[in-house]
């Protein structure tokens, strides 16, 4: 898969990305997910349980930042261990007639430590939305062979 | 509405299989935007050594969930769906889930922390094949917000 434990080293960036999403991205991973809690998808029963608008599922945002990682070590099941809090909603502004991107969340991963014994590597993501850390501890162990 | 304290250490036994589908893999993949192949193209998931597509690493949120529900919609738990906001996720995967596993998910109440008005719960749901096969271990906290929060 062309990367070798040894060549890793703690603090290492494996990159970066972008992930643009709509209101309608939500409604496609509540169906995707069959979590179809409405705060993801309806403004006023947002508002009304006292959010300041609609927000992505966190588990949204945990399945997307993890595509770095996946494209990184080059096979989605060479992470066994994927954990995160989730400690700001992502607010996604409707957008619907504009075209243009609810919310814009970025994601940086690096290497956070390195197990040589197991040959494993773990990889800290900082994940961001409207300049706040929505995932804390974002953290994905995965097995180099 | 409280959250009946008793609940920890509880257990809902594993209700009834869910069959991972190629198109679903697809569908969640799309979803959470992932775009390796092996989640698309069953050749390139071969190529990898899989026996069919793979799921996305938090595919497994979708049985882990429905395990979930057995103890939202438990009128005995005391807890209110509208009120619950998930505060941490952790999957452990002790092979990845590949397209054509029946799955099965036993749920587990690992702790119950009164917080405020509310209540903090961690689940676990130790998911397997109908044979028997570890698959994955979803642990997912929920922060069920009191009246007054």
């Amino acid at each position: 898969m062309g990367i070798a434990i040894a060549d890793l080293t703690v603090g290492q960036t494996i990159g970066t990305t972008t992930v643009e999403l709509t209101r309608q991205d939500l409604v496609k991973y509540a169906g995707a997910s069959g979590d179809f809690n409405p705060i993801h998808w309806n403004a006023d029963f947002a508002q009304g349980v006292g959010l300041p608008g609609v927000i992505a599922h966190g588990m949204f945002t945990m399945g997307a930042a993890v595509q770095l990682v996946t494209d990184w070590i080059g096979d989605p099941a060479a992470v066994i261990d994927y954990q995160t809090r989730f400690t700001k909603p992502v607010l996604v502004e409707d957008t619907t007639a504009e075209g243009t991107p609810g919310a814009v969340i970025e994601v940086t991963g690096a290497i956070g430590a390195v197990d040589l014994d197991n040959s494993t590597a773990r990889v800290d993501l900082t994940v961001t939305a409207a300049g706040q850390k929505v995932l804390v501890k974002a953290q994905a162990v995965v097995r180099i062979w | 509405m409280s959250i009946n304290p008793d609940l920890q250490g509880r257990s809902y036994p594993a209700g009834p299989a869910y069959t991972v589908g190629r198109e679903k893999i697809r569908e969640f993949a799309r979803a959470v935007k992932a775009t390796h192949p092996s989640h698309y193209d069953v050749e390139a998931a071969q190529n990898l050594g899989h026996r069919d597509l793979v799921a996305p690493p938090t595919f497994a949120i979708i049985v882990a969930q429905l395990a979930d529900a057995q103890l939202i919609s438990d009128p005995d738990a005391g807890i209110d769906f509208s009120r619950v906001v998930h505060a941490d996720q952790r999957f452990i995967h002790h092979r990845a889930i590949v397209a054509g596993d029946e799955l099965v998910a036993e749920l587990h109440v690992d702790t119950v922390r009164a917080m405020g008005g509310g209540a903090m719960i961690t689940t676990r749901s130790e998911i397997s094949t109908t044979a028997g096969e570890k698959t994955a271990t979803s642990t997912s906290s929920l922060l069920v917000r009191g009246e007054e929060q």
